[in-house]
Order: structure tokens, then sequence, then C-alpha cells
């Protein structure tokens, strides 16, 4: 709560906006030990103040701050509030994420976690399995990844980890969930992020004369069935019957990566921050035409993916006095 | 016991994964769903027993290489051993299934696209009892 109450004051503060001039205030719910905790958006309006904002929670996992945004611009774009503040925080302890104690054998996140012991890296390396069997990926593409949004840390002074990282250490670190080591997989952390999205109008209120806008927010869900399989599902859906299956097994073509695959363009549906580990990462790019399906690993080799703000990829904007356009980082959880 | 009673059976001495198949579209799921077809535009409430097929191709696969947190039947004081995870397309259901790997299966031991058949497992003892599940193991003759 502290992390994001600190946040959230730093964003007023770059927004040239009083606490009480806020109308609405979204919550992305936190994680806590791998379920939305009791952090959500009233905690936020009431550490700051109970001011008499209107107040929104919402839990989407790690789309949580993604549909926060979307929440909020769909209030200021239907003129129920002039000025929001977004704001999620997240704590976790070390080591893999984890249920909440207690059985509960009809939730399905748990039952992966009693029956299969299948943590998120195993979900990880599944996709990574799968992209090396199918479009040739290697475990040095993968550590690119590491090497990019470790420099990108390095720039940023609010990031937990700060120092570059080699691909020579990514190998050298301990596999996790064959192929991805530890220096692959999303370290649990601590931190929050906090945005003030407004209405044209207030913009010009305030004096912006290029306020940065939002163009798009898109998260949705997959269309049944579901095919491939995801976290934390125990098994895929059915295709329907008579029809050719959509899931490509077998042994790939050798020596050649496969631009275009069925897989690639289902999987892009699901909502995803960018910077997840690169299995996933990369079927996001699908989502906003960035690259080919099996073409990411290649454009980040090239260095198009080398920082999250060079990426088209989802951008929100504070609306700073200056009107200098600032972005910032979605998810310091997932910055290294 | 089952770590999940319904989820597989040895009746007739077989050992099969059980599913249900909506009667009205054919949707197959697992873990079951016993209530309501989850296909968008079926109205299906009625889901038929289903056993899953014993053979299917490898998707893809992992392994952990540390112990996973509770609920994971698993005791700290004893030495982790790896197992992996496999993740089987079955032909004839349209479907992925994840599942453990049998004892002694290694990462090296397998490839996308193996054959790979479901077998009965223990998962763990706890508390006295022991846990039974079920395995994915190369089809013999199928091992690299």
């Amino acid at each position: 709560m502290e992390y994001g109450t600190k946040a959230a004051r730093a964003a007023l503060a770059d927004a040239g906006l009083e606490w009480s001039a806020i109308q609405s205030v979204v919550g992305a719910n936190t994680v806590r030990c791998g379920y939305p905790g009791q952090v959500a958006g009233a905690t936020f309006a009431k550490a700051l103040g109970w001011q008499g904002a209107r107040v929104t929670s919402v839990y989407a996992a790690c789309a949580s701050g993604a549909r926060a945004i979307d929440t909020a611009r769909a209030q200021i774009l239907s003129g129920m509030a002039d000025t929001v503040l977004v704001v999620g925080s997240d704590a976790a302890p070390k080591g893999f994420f984890a249920p909440a104690g207690g059985g509960r054998p009809d939730d399905p996140d748990w039952l992966r976690f009693r029956v299969l012991g299948a943590t998120n890296p195993a979900y990880f390396g599944l996709w990574a399995r799968r992209r090396m069997a199918l479009y040739g990926d290697t475990a040095e593409d993968f550590a690119r990844v590491k090497v990019k949004n470790a420099a990108a840390g390095a720039a940023n002074r609010y990031a937990r980890y700060r120092s570059p990282v080699t691909a020579e250490e990514v190998a050298a670190s301990p596999v996790v969930a064959d192929p991805l080591r530890l220096l692959d997989i999303c370290a649990t952390s601590d931190g929050a992020a906090a945005l003030v999205l407004g209405s044209v109008e207030t913009a010009r209120r305030l004096g912006m004369a290029r306020p940065v806008r939002i163009r798009a927010v898109s998260s949705v869900s997959p269309t049944h069935p579901r095919t491939a399989l995801d976290l934390p599902d125990i098994a895929t859906d059915s295709a329907p019957p008579g029809s050719p299956s959509p899931i490509r097994s077998g042994p790939p073509s050798r020596g050649r990566r496969t631009r275009r695959r069925v897989l690639d363009r289902r999987i892009c549906r699901w909502p995803r921050c960018t910077t997840c580990p690169p299995p996933w990462s990369w079927s996001g790019t699908r989502t906003w035409g960035c690259a080919r399906p099996g073409r990411a690993p290649s454009c980040c080799a090239r260095g198009r993916r080398r920082r999250a703000g060079g990426f088209r990829s989802i951008r929100a904007g504070v609306l700073r006095p200056s009107g200098r356009r600032f972005r910032r980082r979605l998810s310091p959880r997932c910055a290294s | 016991m089952p770590v999940v009673d319904g989820w597989f059976t040895t009746e007739g001495g077989e050992f099969r994964l059980l599913g249900t198949c909506c009667r009205d579209c054919g949707a197959v799921y697992f873990p079951r769903e016993d209530a309501f077809c989850r296909a968008p535009g079926c109205a299906g409430t009625e889901l038929a027993e289903v056993p899953l097929s014993r053979r299917g191709r490898v998707w893809s696969y992992t392994d952990g290489r540390y112990r996973p947190p509770a609920p994971y039947p698993s005791d700290p004081e004893r030495t982790w051993r790896p197992y992996t995870l496999i993740a089987v397309e079955l032909a004839a259901e349209r479907m992925v299934v994840l599942g453990q790997g049998a004892p002694g299966v290694t990462v090296a031991d397998l490839a996308v696209g193996m054959e790979v058949e479901v077998v009965p497992g223990v998962l763990a003892e706890e508390d006295g009892r022991t846990l039974t599940t079920w395995h994915w193991r190369p089809v013999p003759g199928e091992a690299s």
C-alpha cells in the first residue's frame, strides 16, 4: 500500500493536480501470493485521504494495469470523470507464486499446484520449448530478452535491478524450468505504478500543448475453443469435431523458421504485459502487429525490442504541465 | 487414493483419464465440466463422462528443478527430485492435456511430436495416504 501511495503522490505532483481534483480512482488489484489481495482502489483512496471520489477496482493478473487504464479511459470518454488516478502496487514473497492457504479442489489455479506442481515458470518453459520446436527459437534468443530488459532497468532509477546482464550470465544461471533459466524468468518483486489520466479538456485547462494521448487499449478474452495451453489450465478446450486440428504438433520442418502458424494468431488474443518472459511476450507481439508469428526473436536480435519504451506496445501518458511526452513503464514488477 | 476424485479410472483393468462430453455439441472437457457446456452458443447441460485417449503426442514439455510451493504434496525434509511436465495432444479429442512424466523420464528423453501414453502413477505420500495420479510415459520404442 505504501508503494502505491508514494507512486500516486508522485503522479499527482507530476501532473500538477491536487488529489482533491481527482474524480475517480481505478485500482489495479495486487497479486498477493498468486491471488488478488486487499490492496485495491479503495485502499489507495483511503491512504490518500477520503475525498469522495468514485472508486473502481479491477483484477486481471499481469494485465491488471492495462485493464485499469482501459477502465479509466472509458470513464473519461463517457464523460463520467475528467480526471482519473490509476494506481496499482504489488508485493510478493521470494520464490514461486503460490496459492493462498486452504484447500480449494474446485479452483483450477489451486488444482494445478496441487496435482501437477505446475508453477508459472513451468508454463513459460512449456511455451519456450514449444517455440524452439516450432520456430527454431534458441536459448540465446531468450537470453537476449533479459539482456534487453536489464539494459532498460539500468536506465531506470526506480528499477529494482539496475545492473546490465550479459547473455553469458543468463546462460550460467541455474535452470528453473527447462529450457528457462533463473535469469530468463520474472523475479517476484515489490513495486507500484500510478498514472493520472484526464480528458482533452483537462489537458487544455492545465495548459498542456501536446498531451500524450492513449490511442487504444486492447485486452480481450480468448475465444472458445481455446486450443493452446494457458496458465493456469491443466488442459485446453477440445477443437470442434470434424474440424482440422488447430494445434500443430509433430516435429516441424528442419532448418527453417515457419512464418505463418495458426498457433501464434490464436495465442495473441490473451492480454499480457510485454515484459513477461520471452515465450509469452513474443506471442503478445502479434497482438499489436509488431512481428509476424515466430519472428519476434529475430526482431529482438536486430534491436527493435531493445527497450520496452521503443516498442509499439501499450503506452500510457501522464499529463504533464510542460506538455512533454512522458512514458512510464506499466509494470515495475516486470522491469527486470 | 486419487489426488482428485473423478479424473481417472482403472475400471475394467485399464487406466484412463476421464473427461466429459457435451451431448449437444460434442465438446470434450478435462478437467470435467458436469453442469454446463462452456462452448458459447451451446445451451448444453447434459455432459456424459468419457474416457480420454490413452495415447497422444508431445505438444511441449518442461521440468521442475525446484520444489513447487504448497499445496503440492511434497515433504520439505526430503531431497527434491525434479520431474518432467508433459503437455500431450490427444488426436481424437483435439485437445492438449498436461501431466507429470513417469518417474525416470527426463527432458532428454522427450521431443515435441513423440508418442506417449497415460499410465497410473503415485504423486506423493501425504498423512499416511498414497496420493495417486496420472503420468505420461514415452511409448516403448519411441524413447530417444
